[in-house]
């Protein structure tokens, strides 16, 4: 098992190199002059100058490559943004609690619906129930997060407005519903500037952890009814794709013969398939769910410049819209590496889930 | 003694062979029976109609501002249809007029034909590159395979769309350079198939006949060696077709893509998707038209799966 983890992490070593040296690569290929390509037209040639030297451009390539390794990797430094005048890192870390639960959110509202999809259609293999929901799950994938979103909003904030299925179309929470941080509520006194403070104001920034441990049930429910449409944008291919995996894969196991003798042997029918069937099949949902979890990050770009919700993806697409080079690489950085990880998490959790990897 | 005679008669019936059948014809048998893929084939007929008749269907120049040359025209008027009961003295719009006075339903028609362009196109670049990698890959072994599939690798550890952002940021917004990156990221798929396909295949018997009569690498690369392979791109290739079109109408939704006045679905969109309350058809229609097209793809490209697998269908 150990031998089995440390190899997989040594495979993802030449790749996560590969990344650094992708996303170094994109900053200078950039066509024409970095620094106006960074600082505007009107930058001056002596501006120009001192910040070619002040980020070190005038170097080889090599030694440029060297600095920016042990720039992120020792420093954890991804560089400033010129646009907002701040580290990157920090950016992304007030940022990243945003984006992080509505990652989760739709995940779990496309693993939840989609293994109960899979499993019904499973179940009534050939259907109309089966049919109906494998052409709902072809229509799923078909349709774009951006045109799902702006769908949602049209029905659900315009549409079914003034009746109890009203959500509202954009934001995270309603500002007027008061949400202190979890921290001043309880009283404690942290100066600001400090490590500890920012650790603190990180997650009070995740809303749903910060509502719920100050009992704050308001601001909670408003948080939740905020977050119900874009996971919905968001989660709906993983949704489709999650229902048609589990599907294939219990149909293979219920056609088993252990499946017929626990049939056999008098077992209830929900025991059989839920017990002896679809903890079987759900392997290969495994690999899936954390796959698409790579992808939601892709899907959060464009969903939260629909719902308004600023998290990384938000800032990202400002940063394109206003060419902030610096934002946009340490962006890519981030979430490719943390790309790599959830796929190396999938595969460590999978040799768990199965003896026959770990063994072979 | 019917029954003797009906018996008889038969009999050269049932020792007629099987008349012999290609591949592709009997995956288009296959194909045909399957009702998922005829909706997606009439779907993406319809649409190529559309593209191809795009000119002699539009009623108007899909940049044209009416401003001016049409009476009572208003910004973002609704569809008015006149078949359908709009009153006769005003001017027909069947999808309505979008906010610079253009009218949506030819833009709607014209976006057919640039995204189905910019579909095909950019598979098609990336099934050569990733053809030419993975074949060289798989054909030369040794360190060429061992650099080019790390390369695959590095490209696969990004999610696609951030990729293409990211490329598309570095190169400048465009169609060209977002079909470009859109072609970029999907390579390792393509490179992936055709290098696996290459393995199995230069192992084969007829290859090495092939080679020990002296017949020149690239002959037999080319002759013998992917034929075999272009099943698999040919499913993975339709399915992709589809995505590339999401991807840059994406990216076009993002700034990245098509500029204005390009009549692109995914430019469109993002050009009023704050009118998302007051004039909901400039948003939804050409959310619509891509989910179709993407719709056929996806239904053709899973019937050509089942119809071109030799291991099922089969009877």
């Amino acid at each position: 098992m150990g031998q089995y983890i440390a190899r997989r992490t040594m495979l993802a070593v030449p790749v996560l190199i590969g990344i650094l040296f992708v996303t170094f690569a994109l900053a200078r290929l950039i066509p024409g002059d970095p620094c106006r390509a960074v600082l505007g037209e009107r930058a001056t040639d002596e501006i120009c100058d001192a910040f070619m030297e002040r980020n070190g451009l005038n170097e080889p390539i090599p030694v440029q490559f060297g600095v920016y390794l042990k720039q992120i990797l020792i420093d954890f430094d991804l560089g400033e943004s010129f646009r907002f005048g701040r580290p990157v890192m920090d950016i992304i870390v007030e940022r990243l609690p945003v984006t992080v639960e509505l990652a989760f959110s739709a995940m779990i509202f496309a693993t939840f619906f989609g293994i109960i999809f899979g499993v019904v259609s499973a179940y009534w293999h050939n259907s109309s129930i089966d049919v109906a929901t494998m052409m709902g799950a072809n229509l799923g994938v078909s349709v774009p997060v951006f045109v799902l979103g702006l769908l949602l909003q049209y029905v659900f904030a315009l549409l079914l407005k003034d009746t109890f299925l009203a959500l509202p179309p954009s934001g995270r929470i309603n500002p007027v519903i008061p949400n202190p941080p979890f921290y001043e509520v309880w009283g404690w006194t942290v100066e600001e500037g400090t490590g500890w403070h920012t650790f603190l104001e990180f997650l009070s920034n995740f809303v749903f952890f910060n509502t719920f441990i100050t009992f704050n049930w308001e601001a909670f429910w408003d948080a939740v009814q905020h977050m119900i449409l874009p996971a919905v944008a968001v989660g709906t291919i993983p949704l489709a794709i999650i229902a048609r995996i589990t599907r294939s894969s219990l149909l293979e196991v219920l056609s088993l013969d252990y499946i017929r003798t626990a049939r056999a042997k008098g077992l209830a029918e929900v025991g059989v398939v839920m017990r002896h069937g679809l903890s079987n099949a759900l392997l290969p949902v495994v690999t899936i769910v954390g796959l698409q979890l790579g992808f939601l990050l892709a899907g959060a770009i464009l969903t939260e410049t629909i719902f308004n919700l600023t998290g990384l993806g938000k800032t990202l697409f400002d940063a394109i819209t206003s060419r902030d080079y610096i934002i946009v690489q340490g962006f890519t950085l981030i979430v490719a590496v943390s790309f790599v990880l959830i796929n190396l998490l999938v595969d460590i959790s999978y040799a768990f889930l199965d003896p026959r990897i770990r063994l072979s | 003694m019917a029954t003797a005679d009906s018996t008889l008669s038969n009999a050269p019936a049932l020792l007629k062979t099987k008349e012999p059948s290609s591949l592709f014809k009997d995956a288009w048998r296959h194909l045909i029976q399957k009702r998922s893929a005829v909706v997606g084939m009439t779907i993406l007929a319809i649409l190529a109609v559309v593209a191809v008749l795009a000119p002699v269907i539009a009623p108007f120049d899909p940049e044209q501002q009416l401003i001016g040359k049409e009476d009572g025209i208003k910004k973002r008027s609704g569809p008015c249809i006149h078949m359908l009961g709009c009153p006769e003295e005003q001017p027909q719009h069947i999808f309505g007029v979008d906010a610079n006075f253009r009218d949506f339903f030819s833009r709607v028609l014209y976006g057919a034909r640039l995204s189905l362009v910019v579909g095909f196109a950019s598979v098609t670049i990336a099934i050569v590159t990733g053809t030419i990698l993975g074949s060289l890959a798989g054909f030369l072994g040794g360190w060429v395979d061992n650099l080019i599939m790390r390369l695959m690798d590095v490209l696969l550890a990004f999610p696609a769309l951030i990729l293409a952002i990211a490329i598309v940021t570095v190169l400048g917004p465009g169609l060209i350079n977002a079909l470009i990156a859109i072609s970029i990221v999907t390579i390792p798929a393509y490179a992936r198939v055709i290098r696996s396909s290459v393995l199995t295949v230069k192992e084969q018997d007829y290859v090495l006949a092939g080679r020990s009569i002296g017949v020149p690498q690239f002959r037999i690369l080319t002759r013998d060696v992917l034929p075999n392979a272009i099943t698999p791109l040919i499913v993975q290739g339709t399915l992709g077709i589809g995505t590339a079109i999401v991807e840059v109408a994406a990216l076009s939704f993002l700034g990245l893509g098509a500029q204005p006045p390009t009549p692109e679905w995914g430019l469109m969109i993002s050009a009023e998707r704050n009118q998302i309350f007051t004039a909901p058809y400039l948003v939804l229609i050409p959310g619509i038209c891509i989910a179709l097209v993407v719709l056929g793809f996806n239904l053709l490209g899973d019937g050509l799966q089942d119809a071109l697998n030799p291991r099922l269908n089969r009877r």
